[in-house]
């Protein structure tokens, strides 16, 4: 008999006014009983709706049914089949937009909770494995990926689970992306990250860190090395600045600096040599996932106020509404309908405050967005020592500027068919960010998968 | 030890050790002067491609931050690049508390755009303390092309000159300043080159690398004579890559990262200034640091 509670299993997690003092994990996990019962939730149904909308087309279900049986294991080969990074979706995706919106149980009350035990899932294997992984049988061929972000694991796990000889080349020190350097540990511990890594390098996964592709090898000269065939996931990290006075001041970071300072630095940390501000009154502009992200660490930090400025409403706010609802309770204040328009600075150009105007929504425009207009006086300074631009981010030129024939559109991103993301370069394959422009986790991955089976079938053919 | 199995891309040899390259070792360490070393560092990748002009981000270890150092000469042949390097904080001291047959535990470049000296036929190089060593490279690649080479290069004292006789053989005129008279004349390069310029030199450019606020008065003076300036930007930079913008500056009233852009600018559209105060950031975090390490290095 199924579980009929037409509520989700609650995830324990850390009380808001600890949590915000600390870097831990948020939320703490299901125990074995919770994820038992809640998988009884599952009806089971024969056409399965959850899955299409999991970008990486998970049978949910056929996980759910072991998680029920108690079968951990069976349950994470399941997942194994079609994700190379499941403790990292469970955490990080918007499943309130994917599988789980599709949950027929979400009709009438909420749906089952598919990415709690996606996690749930990951994090028993990750602790009860002892099994060697399996190392594929190799079929000889070579296949390079650029970035070793979501999409490019993703990829380089999707080749070497078919036998591919696949390289990672990553510019930073540390492979996994946004995943390292941009979701902050309370979201994502590291070690998890680390871990799904070393699963991709136990099958057979090899990553070269620090090797900046277009400075140290070029695309061309991958191919001169015998790859076969080039994925590029390089991302979309050149961050965007407001152009408004003052924000080469001190105290003024662009979200991505900020992030990797405390992230991929360790600068939260003791012992850590990279440098952070002490902000007393923190400012992150934006109101998407990265700004929540900078704001909820900007409060672990030790800052005393910290504002959302966001120039639409709270409706618009294209941040998780998780994340919202977790940054309000950890004590952020959200400044909507309100718009930088200068950073002032002391004597010594150091962040002193931040002039703003208010906004109003005016008529929808072509694209159905209600746009803001600025209420004429309306402004106001905001008493800040530290600014943190979270505006967004484009596709960094590098790869486009060192790769002939590669297209790109005049947002700088890399141009490929929609089906199997090649490029128009033969034999060049791209996705994740570096064609979308910032997007999310599972999107890059579901792209990372596509782009994996289009190589196999190149390849194959040629 | 690290596994790397690609072939070499230039002769098509595949290496089939597996163990092949000992990651980032030091293969050579010397003292230039109190302050001042030099370290030779295995890393072919980044020694085939390199030009001068370009940099690379090390960190010395696992709790390491990432620090940006001008490639101050390669070995394309050898495989290695040289780097130089002041002792002025933390990282710096702990770098140079290694030596030769230690790996640094990351390395990565070449980053930034090589310096343009293609068609210069008279050029000035500039060069204040540490920012010689960045200088050089220019000077030689410029004396390799045929080019007419002066040389102006300062220090604060006798003891600080470094790599005198490399910067004698790659020039048609050194001049030598320190600011205390102790060495060659006394005074600042900007007075060199100010003599030089009113002597009747051409310049098709001025080169100028050292301090910022060197740089900025070189900067001034050539304006004045309109001689194109190019200098070379030292702002904190963390990733190196362009995805940050930490290295930002104003030049010609729009923002560049220097790490991408630069770090070659036009000296007289650059706001110096700005640069100066944007470098002073980390001020007291750094000293604190730098007394920390020293006290762990003094008492070891």
């Amino acid at each position: 008999m199924p579980n009929m509670s037409l509520h989700k299993n609650p995830m324990p997690v850390q009380e808001p006014d600890v949590r915000n003092r600390n870097f831990n994990e948020v939320a703490l996990g299901y125990t074995e009983e919770q994820a038992v019962d809640e998988a009884e939730r599952c009806l089971n149904c024969k056409h399965k709706p959850c899955v299409s909308g999991c970008p990486v087309a998970i049978d949910i279900p056929a996980f759910i049914q072991k998680v029920k049986e108690k079968d951990f294991e069976a349950a994470y080969e399941v997942l194994n089949r079609s994700t190379s990074l499941p403790a990292v979706c469970g955490r990080v995706c918007p499943q309130e937009t994917q599988c789980e919106c599709k949950c027929v149980r979400g009709i009438k009350g909420e749906p089952v909770a598919i990415g709690r035990l996606e996690r749930f899932v990951a994090d028993y294997h990750m602790a009860h494995n002892t099994k060697d992984a399996q190392i594929p049988k190799p079929n000889g061929h070579k296949v390079a990926v650029i970035g070793a972000g979501p999409s490019g694991l993703t990829c380089a796990g999707d080749l070497a689970k078919l036998g591919y000889a696949v390289t990672v080349f990553e510019a930073l020190h540390l492979a996994g992306g946004v995943l390292v350097y941009g979701i902050p540990q309370f979201r994502l511990p590291k070690e998890i990250v680390r871990k799904e890594i070393e699963n991709l390098k136990a099958i057979g996964v090899k990553i070269e860190t620090n090797m900046v592709i277009g400075k140290v090898l070029s695309i061309d000269e991958l191919f001169e090395n015998g790859y076969e065939a080039v994925f590029i996931g390089s991302g979309a990290g050149l961050p965007r600045f407001m152009k408004i006075p003052g924000e080469n001041l001190k105290g003024v970071y662009s979200a991505n600096e900020f992030l990797t300072r405390v992230n991929l630095m360790k600068a939260y940390q003791q012992g850590s040599n990279t440098p952070i501000q002490n902000a007393r009154k923190v400012a992150v502009v934006g109101g998407g996932n990265v700004a929540m992200d900078a704001a909820r660490c900007a409060k672990r930090l030790g800052a005393e106020t910290v504002y959302i400025v966001y120039r639409r409403s709270e409706a618009e706010m294209p941040a998780r509404l998780e994340e919202v609802e977790h940054a309000k309770e950890e004590g952020i204040i959200f400044k909507v309908l309100t718009n930088p328009t200068e950073i002032t600075g002391d004597e010594h150009k150091f962040v002193n405050g931040m002039r703003c105007v208010k906004m109003e929504l005016g008529e929808p425009d072509a694209s159905g967005r209600r746009s803001p207009v600025e209420k004429k006086g309306s402004d106001f300074t905001l008493d800040v020592d530290c600014v943190i631009m979270s505006i967004g981010t484009s596709p960094n030129p590098l790869i486009r500027n060192t790769t002939k024939g590669l297209d790109t559109n005049r947002h700088g991103c890399i141009i490929t068919e929609e089906e199997t993301g090649l490029t128009s370069r033969e034999g060049v394959y791209a996705g994740g960010d570096a064609v979308t422009g910032a997007a999310t986790v599972i999107l890059a991955m579901g792209a990372g998968k596509k782009a994996a089976q289009s190589i196999d079938e190149y390849i194959k053919n040629k | 030890m690290v596994h790397r199995q690609l072939c070499d891309y230039k002769t098509g040899i595949q290496i089939e050790a597996e163990e092949w390259w000992d990651m980032y070792k030091i293969v050579k360490k010397k003292s230039l002067n109190p302050t001042v070393s030099f370290m030779e560092i295995d890393a072919p990748f980044i020694a085939k491609k390199a030009e001068p002009g370009q940099f690379i981000i090390l960190r010395v270890d696992e709790n390491g931050e990432r620090i940006p150092l001008t490639i101050a000469d390669f070995d394309r042949e050898k495989g290695t690049v040289t780097i130089i390097y002041q002792i002025v904080g933390a990282t710096t001291k702990k770098l140079d508390s290694l030596n030769e047959g230690d790996s640094l535990q990351d390395f990565v470049g070449p980053l930034g755009v090589p310096s343009h000296t293609e068609g210069l036929k008279r050029v000035a190089v500039i060069g204040g303390g540490v920012g010689c060593a960045i200088a050089y490279p220019i000077a030689k690649k410029l004396h390799q092309s045929n080019a007419v080479v002066h040389s102006v290069v300062g220090f604060r004292t006798k003891d600080l000159v470094i790599l005198e006789d490399e910067f004698a053989a790659v020039s048609d005129e050194l001049i030598i300043k320190t600011d205390d008279g102790t060495y060659g004349t006394k005074g600042l390069v900007t007075d060199a080159l100010k003599q030089l310029i009113e002597r009747g030199e051409q310049y098709d450019e001025v080169i100028a690398i050292g301090p910022l606020v060197m740089m900025k008065f070189v900067a001034r003076l050539t304006k004045e004579y309109g001689i194109k300036t190019t200098v070379s930007m030292n702002p904190i930079m963390i990733d190196g890559t362009g995805m940050c913008g930490g290295c930002r500056l104003t030049v010609g009233g729009e923002t560049k990262f220097a790490c991408v852009d630069g770090p070659d600018f036009d000296g007289h559209l650059v706001d110096f200034d700005e640069a100066m105060e944007r470098s002073s950031m980390y001020r007291d975090f750094e000293k604190h640091h730098y007394e920390a390490a020293c006290h762990l290095f003094d008492k070891a």
